[in-house]
């Protein structure tokens, strides 16, 4: 390949299909070229984007367009509103409990970012929330009554994501991020309309359901028009900040200190004590 | 206000008198591990100990020793071992190397969760009637997973693109994974008639058979969950990753491959190479 050549998707097909992807590798989403400049989704990196808020440039990275100025500011206030640096946090505990065993930051954050993929709490929440809303969204569109739609999810064994909270059922972010959503005109959306009917309905059913945060910022991302890969991406950072001083603190106390648990701090519920090997 | 607590029925810890920090005794589902196994049990004793609760059968632990040996390393071509070398080459820590092995090999084709799927479409398959036709257990073997509303464990994951356990790639089953499966077609009835009729399965599918199959089915057999068939699937596939890690960085960067990018939008000139 030259620099003259002209791109294209891959090389010629051969017999097996993975032949075609060997070699070079073609790609639309950028390059480095050091010691010159670097190409971000088909713009030069220093020269087109240097100016780039760095928030922006993440949602350039997801969403291959630029993301409006108040659906970005919006997020940047939810996530400054859920960093709790609470260490009992599920999340959080990892890196806390990486400070005291004294592994890298980069170890235990990480660790703690991919434990965030949460199914009831987190990305995974979110990403089915999301989900969720989008398909009653279309069958209620296409006429059917909601109540049905959520009568026959539940009766078909569906797992209901967005709606209820593992810890509390009060949910102090909430309000805020409504406030928020006011004040940048983003709150009359359909998709956040719809995530109100569905908690009317639960609440009229007696059932404790009632829309979380996660459901709630996941209509929102419904109604900006995103999809929930492009949303569990764009939301990685979220709980970051809250992770920092928890893997710091630990590293301040006595190694092993954090979370530290006596042998009778674990109620074993399991079999009587038996011989090994077992009799056959 | 009394102290939080850890429920296992798993583990139990007998403290030194004089430290309630240090184990005196410690046993796993009732057996002493450093007074009666160590010396005596077997690694895979441990593991399927871990997972089952149960000490397991002479057979268990043999195809269990069988998998392991199998699964042990997928080889640098492999996109797991891929990414703990880049780890290698990189000079981060070792669980750096690690947890990339464990964040690709976990993934929906090749990885753990093709297992995990492959394992609920054994579920399926052991569900059927005894005297159900060949061609329903194979419609059962051959399904995508393409749930109506995503359940709790299927968020963030791409849509399965061909039924797992197969190579969307080609019709051919490789030698190493007919040789794997003729040796542990003794697991039990799942992985007797997978290797009875692969050929049937690969035709109608028109795709080849790969490792993840046969470790679905031996899971199965073994008396694995799914969700226990995928975390093992993902521990044993550690060994070969980590010794890649360990030889690239030994080798030093410059021979590590870093092939040329085709850029397809550069701003500046066309169908670059980098």
């Amino acid at each position: 390949m030259t620099p003259d050549s002209p791109p294209s998707a891959a090389p010629p097909s051969a017999a097996h299909p993975l032949l075609a992807h060997t070699g070079a590798q073609p790609t639309r989403v950028g390059a480095a070229f050091p010691g010159q400049r670097a190409v971000f989704r088909g713009r030069d990196l220093h020269r087109d984007l240097r100016d780039h808020h760095w928030l922006g440039l993440c949602a350039l990275a997801v969403f291959g367009r630029e993301v409006p100025k108040a659906q970005l500011d919006f997020f940047d206030s939810i996530w400054v509103w859920t960093s709790y640096p609470d260490l009992r946090l599920w999340n959080n505990r990892i890196a806390a409990l990486a400070g005291t065993t004294r592994s890298t930051a980069n170890l235990g954050l990480s660790a703690a970012e991919a434990m965030s993929e949460a199914t009831i709490f987190g990305r995974g929440n979110e990403y089915r929330a999301m989900d969720f809303l989008i398909k009653v969204q279309q069958r209620v569109q296409a006429g059917e009554p909601l109540a049905e739609v959520l009568t026959r999810f539940l009766a078909d064994g569906g797992r209901l994501a967005g709606y209820g909270r593992p810890i509390s059922t009060v949910d102090e972010r909430m309000p805020l991020t409504l406030a928020k959503a006011r004040e940048l005109g983003l709150d009359q959306g359909p998709h956040l309309a719809l995530a109100w009917a569905i908690d009317d309905y639960f609440a009229q059913q007696g059932k404790p359901l009632r829309l979380n945060l996660g459901g709630l910022v996941s209509a929102f991302a419904a109604d900006f028009g995103w999809s929930p890969r492009e949303f569990t991406m764009f939301l990685f950072p979220a709980f970051l900040a809250g992770m920092h001083p928890c893997y710091l603190e630990a590293l301040e106390l006595p190694a092993g200190a954090r979370f530290a648990m006596r042998c009778d701090d674990v109620a074993y519920e399991g079999v009587a004590p038996r011989p090994w090997p077992p009799a056959a | 206000m009394s102290e939080p607590t850890l429920h296992s029925t798993i583990w139990q810890e007998t403290p030194e008198p004089d430290n309630p920090f240090a184990t005196q005794v410690a046993r796993c589902h009732g057996y002493d591990v450093y007074g009666q196994m160590l010396g005596q049990a077997r690694w895979v004793d441990m593991v399927y100990l871990l997972l089952t609760g149960q000490a397991p059968a002479p057979l268990q632990a043999r195809v269990l020793e069988t998998l392991a040996v199998a699964l042990a390393n997928p080889g640098p071509r492999d996109p797991m071992v891929h990414a703990a070398m880049c780890a290698g080459i990189g000079g981060t820590p070792a669980a750096a190397g690690l947890m990339a092995a464990l964040a690709v090999g976990a993934g929906q084709s090749g990885g753990a969760r093709d297992v995990y799927l492959a394992m609920h479409a054994w579920q399926g398959a052991r569900a059927l009637p005894a005297d159900a036709p060949l061609s329903q257990w194979l419609e059962t073997l051959l399904a995508v997973h393409a749930p109506a509303w995503l359940g709790p464990r299927d968020a963030g994951w791409p849509t399965a693109e061909h039924p797992a356990g197969l190579d969307p790639h080609s019709p051919v089953t490789a030698t190493i994974v007919r040789q794997s499966l003729a040796l542990l077609s003794e697991a039990g009835p799942c992985t007797q008639r997978l290797h009875e009729h692969i050929d049937t399965l690969c035709a109608q599918a028109g795709m080849g058979l790969t490792l993840v199959a046969v470790a679905a089915a031996v899971m199965t057999d073994l008396g694995l969950s799914p969700a226990q068939g995928e975390m093992l699937h993902l521990l044993l596939r550690l060994p070969g990753a980590a010794a890649h890690a360990l030889e690239q960085a030994s080798q030093g960067f410059k021979r590590f491959p870093y092939p040329p990018v085709n850029l397809l939008d550069d701003p500046l000139h066309q169908g670059t190479t980098s």
